[in-house]
């Protein structure tokens, strides 16, 4: 049995490519144009909010759905049409897809099976793939249903590691699991995708499981992706407010072009230095990003790039850090800063906030 | 019934369904007792209550008398007519759930509207139509190409009016033990590798399953009950058991052999529906889980 364990260092070298694709259905116009290289052993994760088309994406890969235009590729060859059955790839679904009238056990050796592997083999890479995954042995028999929602999990990549898929491709398999259980098998899966060396294609919509997991990270919208790139480049350098705002909270200035005063933010009125990046040069609207965590109280009025005055409204405790809410005339601006840094702001107190140029990024509007 | 002070003798649930029950007891246990007690009263007597004997049973089951053979048939022609419908249904009930998409409740609006007239009609219907000098017969007569089959009044004419009446029986359960295995695990067991053959064996057939078998009890339940069938289009060339049964009640006034005739077919298709029901799980099947 080859070991799904195998160190064999790779190149990274694109596994899957696509090439301008296109899936339509009927007027709808599911994934409109999307190229993308994904590399041999990476985790890449897609990310967007319902609708925008990264399901459909992850069923083109696994051979579920043809492209209407375009071109995927695996390792150089064209696969637009090969059936999943027939592809090095293995989809765990939203719904796990387990078998319920099949065992622990059974299920994960269906895709053994199907390959005739005889029973006395199935059961020993079953139950080695149980171990894997941390679940006890005497599972083989049980009912899988009676498996919690963890457990199941757990089942449904046994089962998906049994086809020894080159690439594993994930429908929001956690998505209907509580927060702590999230939290482990995020971890968990991580891990998994270390040990193993195969190539990982993760969909999701939560920001929090792609930022964990991921060596990359594609937004979509609207059947299109936006950005891509590391996790900390997208969090930090966001390219559209859509991605800003899409990853985390952020304080958006809309800013107006003014003849004689160059950029300034029409919500505040206050002056902004802005060192804005050659592709906005010629716009004429842009909105300045800045998150709460960059924002800090000022003590004095150039003690940061910008400062601007408000009162403090409100503030939420989010156990290690403390998220204030400071309205600066009609504007509300979001300050987030450690606990450990956290001074007595009153309610209704008068305060100076302020941030660094460099901290804070502009997207065209 | 009872002082309110007291504690309350009878559970609150029970009170509720007394109304219900009592109208089970006397609506369908007593008509059975009497049916049962019928059935072991003295042969050609209406001794119930009164006598106990097995004489009937026995007369049943001798095998000088041709009662029997009568079940034979019964049996017979509804298990023919469980398997054949289970082959014409099955790809009608895939075709209604996977390939007829919009036109798929005209198909069964198509299946439901024969319902809405008698059955005997429906039967008399038939042999019109395949009546000396009726539709096929004229039709072929016309044409030119000799007189139609003689297909009337035989033991597979019956078997064809009961495949024709009992369709709609098999065909629901079927569409819907059908329509209960999700797409995700088929799309799953050919993601894993399966061909058609294997994902049908392995994955849709076993769930699907609960749905044939209710369809399969149904059809026999019912098919083992059939009379008219037999009657109308099969002209008597077979007697089937309900038919003996109420020849027995009627012509030969012999209550107690036809009691004796009912409590076997009810022995027969309670035992059988209470083995399929205790192998499946109801609850699955009308999607409460």
């Amino acid at each position: 049995m080859s070991s799904a364990l195998n160190d064999v260092a790779k190149a990274p070298l694109p596994i899957l490519q696509l090439v301008d694709v296109y899936k339509r259905f009927n007027e709808f116009t599911a994934v409109s144009g999307i190229s993308l290289n994904i590399l041999d052993g990476e985790f890449l994760t897609v990310v967007g909010p319902s609708g925008s088309g990264k399901t459909t994406l992850l069923r083109m890969l696994a051979g579920m759905e043809a492209p209407s235009d375009g071109n995927i590729t695996l390792r150089g060859e064209l696969i637009n049409n090969v059936p999943a059955k027939q592809r090095p790839t293995c989809l765990v679904f939203q719904s796990l897809a387990l078998f319920p009238h099949k065992t622990v056990g059974e299920n994960i050796e269906f895709p053994l099976k199907v390959k005739s592997v005889p029973p006395a083999q199935r059961k020993e890479r079953a139950l080695e793939l149980l171990r894997m995954l941390r679940l006890p042995e005497s599972y083989y028999g049980k009912n899988v249903m009676k498996c919690s929602g963890g457990e199941k999990q757990r089942v449904a990549l046994a089962r998906a590691f049994a086809y020894d898929p080159d690439v594993l491709l994930f429908d929001e398999p956690l998505s209907a699991l509580d927060y702590k259980l999230k939290k482990v098998l995020e971890k968990e899966l991580k891990d998994l995708h270390r040990e193993s060396g195969k190539t990982f294609v993760y969909i999701t919509h939560s920001l929090e499981e792609a930022m964990v997991m991921s060596d990359r990270i594609a937004v979509m919208s609207a059947g299109k992706i936006v950005q891509i790139g590391t996790p900390e480049s997208i969090y930090a350098r966001p390219e559209t407010e859509f991605v800003a705002e899409f990853f985390g909270e952020v304080n958006k200035f809309p800013l107006v072009r003014d003849p004689e005063r160059g950029w300034f933010s029409a919500d505040t009125d206050s002056a902004v230095t802005l060192t804005l990046p050659d592709s906005l040069q010629g716009a004429q609207a842009a909105t300045l990003i800045v998150r709460p965590e960059y924002m800090r109280f000022a003590s004095a009025p150039d003690e940061f790039d910008n400062v601007i005055r408000g009162s403090v409204f409100n503030e939420y405790s989010l156990g290690s850090r403390i998220q204030y809410q400071v309205r600066c005339g009609e504007k509300s601006v979001l300050i987030e800063i450690p606990r450990t840094l956290a001074r007595d702001a009153a309610l209704d107190q008068q305060v100076m906030i302020g941030w660094n140029a460099a901290d804070a990024f502009v997207a065209e509007a | 019934m009872h002082d309110s002070d007291a504690p309350p003798v009878v559970s609150t649930g029970l009170r509720y369904a007394s109304p219900v029950l009592l109208f089970l007891l006397l609506g369908f246990l007593a008509p059975l007792v009497t049916v049962v007690a019928y059935a072991f009263a003295s042969p050609k007597s209406f001794e119930v209550f009164t006598s106990f004997t097995l004489a009937n049973f026995s007369a049943v089951l001798d095998s000088s008398n041709t009662v029997w053979t009568s079940f034979v048939w019964s049996l017979g022609l509804a298990a023919a007519c469980t398997i054949i419908l289970a082959l014409i249904a099955y790809p009608i009930a895939y075709g209604l759930n996977h390939a007829f998409g919009r036109f798929s409740s005209l198909v069964s609006v198509l299946f439901v509207f024969p319902l809405f007239i008698s059955e005997n009609v429906r039967l008399y219907g038939w042999v019109q139509f395949f009546i000396k000098n009726g539709v096929v017969d004229g039709l072929l007569n016309a044409l030119g190409l000799g007189p139609g089959p003689e297909v009337l009044y035989t033991p597979g004419i019956t078997l064809f009016g009961m495949v024709y009446v009992y369709l709609p029986f098999m065909l629901f359960p079927m569409t819907l033990g059908l329509s209960m295995v999700p797409r995700d695990l088929i799309d799953a067991a050919a993601d894993l590798g399966a061909g058609r053959f294997m994902v049908w064996r392995e994955v849709e057939l076993p769930l699907a399953m609960p749905g044939i078998l209710i369809g399969m009890l149904l059809t026999f339940v019912l098919a083992v009950g059939a009379v008219a069938e037999a009657k109308i289009l099969g002209g008597q060339s077979v007697i089937t058991v309900v038919h003996d049964i109420e020849i027995a009640f009627t012509y030969a006034q012999d209550w107690p052999l036809g009691a004796a005739l009912a409590v076997l077919l009810v022995l027969i298709i309670g035992g059988l529906t209470l083995a399929v029901l205790s192998r499946l799980d109801l609850d699955r099947v009308l999607g409460r889980r």
